[in-house]
């Protein structure tokens, strides 16, 4: 593997003296705290000191000429760093979701499945939130899925302005889904009567008083299907883009060569392009899934907590930081991660086979 | 040929209401935050205002929201720069220097970006707080670096692989080194995915709530909590809400309106190859 070792004396002079700055800083910074405005630096002091000796090490590393042993270094810490705060932190917490940490205090003795088994055999707030993010997963998907197929199909017809009309539609997701869900909360306002206001009012006003709706105050299990109308606004001009994309990569050639054998400009979508799209609407539902299964923020901001509007994030949330049950806490981490997990894998999989084919 | 146009006409109508229902939020933010306060009344929500433009209520909105603006810029700046630099690097090794179990390397890596981080919450902040990194902006700016290793890897090395390895050949030729190579052909080249990468990172760490709300303490809460946190309190008027809820939505959105493009290549990575 080290094929040949180049000394190189500037090099090795100055790898000696960031290894040993760092080291110095390193030993200094462990028995005095870095203070810089009352805030205690220290352990970023650390991390960068130990940068400063580990670009040290890489100096030495390169001068061996074996570039897959620098390529590997070079990688190193974005791969320690990975390693920790994702497979690490994800064993950690299945520890703790085996355990029964109830409190401040960490408790690890060992409980098996038990927090997994009463989350879905005695906990009425777990079932609701599985039928909420059953509920909200699907209309989400569909609603992008239609909305963005539609869009992305007439914005194909080379109509002027389309950029503008484009822009209009992505332009949600550039917006938190803390902001959205603020917005669409007074836009969804469910006051009736005198207090009537938001999308209710306009109704009103056009006379269409059988659209005057609770939306996300509709009693369960109704009301989340409402919560679907902000995420949709929020992505279904992605999933527009998505298709776009598609659409754009069927070759002009083959549309024309079906125009010729006398294809409606119907006949076209219907059987060339929309059979050529699956590979998008995979893509497309995989992420989306994927989203909704994780979505947090907009139902925090939409629903205020309100349980009846609950999901497993904000469960996961609430049980573990305002109720201290750390143990269910990261039980439903867990399940969510496998929920996500179960989607995801496979999708990364084919992902790599097909590069390392190539 | 008349009915071709009739169906453009149609497509129009179509478009345009559907941008009409898309543009109905910001509208509503745009005329509340612009009338006087004694205009502002939940039955003349949609009404125009009547007594000429107002901007109290962006003030009390700016008022409301300054050190959490603030902070949110003092976490996204170092955050989108250090994270575009981290990923060029990986970017740059993981097409380029690709070795024996690279692919799986970097397909680990990436499952990172997909995964529910309620899964790795308690460790993180039990973590953060034992090395004293909890409460304040460095260990939140240090948190979204982490986790934005995923994306900020995949974008780059999608970019360089498009790059010919031609370039690095006569590079090599003429001796420059694996760093070299990285310095002095890559990393000129590499401007648009720099603007791509920034531009993704600054908006996801702006938007982000969840890292935010649990990993700083109230006086170095983000953008994002304290809107959250004003929404629910009953002590603001709704119309100085709305306009600190168009504040917060501001800095995206003028990057979305300036550098859109940027913005949907970072979009479309997140979609992997498709």
């Amino acid at each position: 593997m080290f094929r040949r070792f180049e000394l190189r004396l500037p090099q090795l002079v100055l790898a000696i003296a960031l290894i040993l700055l760092g080291m110095v800083f390193i030993l200094t910074l462990r028995s005095v705290p870095l203070i810089i405005a009352d805030k205690n630096l220290t352990s970023l002091a650390l991390l960068i000191s130990g940068l400063i000796f580990y670009a040290g090490v890489l100096i030495i590393v390169s001068m061996f000429q074996s570039e897959t042993v620098l390529t590997i270094a070079l990688l190193l810490p974005s791969i320690v760093a990975v390693a920790i705060f994702v497979y690490g932190f994800i064993g950690w917490s299945v520890r703790v979701s085996l355990s029964q940490w109830k409190g401040l205090n960490p408790d690890f003795t060992w409980v098996g499945l038990k927090q997994y088994y009463s989350l879905f055999h005695n906990d009425p707030r777990f079932v609701i939130d599985i039928r909420n993010t059953a509920m909200f997963t699907v209309g989400f998907i569909l609603g992008c899925l239609i909305l963005g197929l539609g869009l992305a199909i007439l914005l194909d017809q080379r109509l002027k302005g389309e950029a503008i009309y484009r822009g209009i539609f992505l332009f949600p997701m550039s917006i938190s889904f803390i902001a959205t869900g603020v917005i669409w909360g007074w836009l969804m306002n469910p006051a009736t009567g005198n207090r009537i206001t938001g999308i209710n009012l306009i109704f009103q006003s056009l006379g269409l008083n059988s659209l005057i709706s609770l939306w996300h105050s509709t009693p369960q299990p109704w009301g989340m299907a409402f919560t679907v109308i902000p995420a949709v606004w929020q992505l279904s001009g992605f999933t527009m883009a998505l298709y776009m994309g598609g659409i754009r990569s069927v070759s002009e050639d083959l549309r024309e060569a079906a125009r010729v054998d006398g294809a409606s400009e119907f006949q076209i979508y219907r059987y060339i392009i929309l059979p050529l799209l699956q590979p998008v609407t995979l893509s497309a539902v995989i992420i989306l899934a994927h989203m909704s299964l994780k979505i947090f923020d907009l139902i925090v901001a939409l629903g205020n907590k309100a349980i009846s509007l609950d999901v497993p994030g904000i469960y996961m949330w609430t049980t573990t930081f305002d109720g201290t049950n750390y143990a269910q806490g990261a039980a439903i981490g867990i399940l969510m991660l496998i929920s996500v997990a179960i989607l995801v894998v496979p999708y990364l999989v084919q992902n790599m086979r097909t590069e390392t084919e190539l | 040929m008349t009915r071709r146009i009739l169906l453009h006409i149609l497509f129009y109508i179509l478009l345009t209401a559907l941008a009409i229902v898309f543009l109905l939020p910001v509208y509503l933010m745009l005329l509340t935050g612009f009338k006087s306060i004694s205009q502002v009344d939940l039955k003349t929500m949609w009404s125009m205002p009547n007594n000429g433009l107002h901007i109290e209520n962006f003030i009390a909105g700016y008022k409301q929201l300054a050190p959490n603006i603030n902070n949110s810029l003092m976490m996204v700046i170092p955050e989108a720069i250090l994270s575009a630099l981290l990923g060029s690097l990986n970017g740059y090794l993981l097409s380029k220097w690709k070795f024996r179990g690279s692919n799986l390397i970097f397909t680990l890596i990436l499952f990172g970006m997909f995964i529910p981080y309620q899964s790795i919450l308690i460790p993180l902040v039990k973590f953060m707080q034992t090395i004293r990194l909890y409460g304040d902006i460095p260990g939140l700016v240090l948190v979204h670096i982490i986790y934005g290793i995923p994306i900020t890897t995949l974008i780059f090395r999608n970019y360089y692989a498009g790059i010919g390895t031609e370039m690095l050949e006569a590079g090599r030729i003429d001796g420059a080194s694996l760093m070299g190579l990285y310095r002095y052909i890559m990393f000129p080249l590499s401007a648009p995915s720099f603007a791509v990468v920034i531009i993704w990172q600054f908006t996801q760490a702006w938007n982000e709530f969840l890292f935010a709300v649990v990993l700083t303490n109230q006086s170095h809460w983000p953008v994002t909590v304290a809107l959250n946190n004003l929404a629910g309190s009953q002590l603001v008027q709704w119309n100085v809400l709305m306009a600190a809820t168009l504040l917060a939505a501001l800095p995206t959105l003028l990057v979305y309106v300036f550098l859109g493009r940027y913005f949907l290549r970072g979009l479309m990575a997140g979609a992997l190859k498709g």
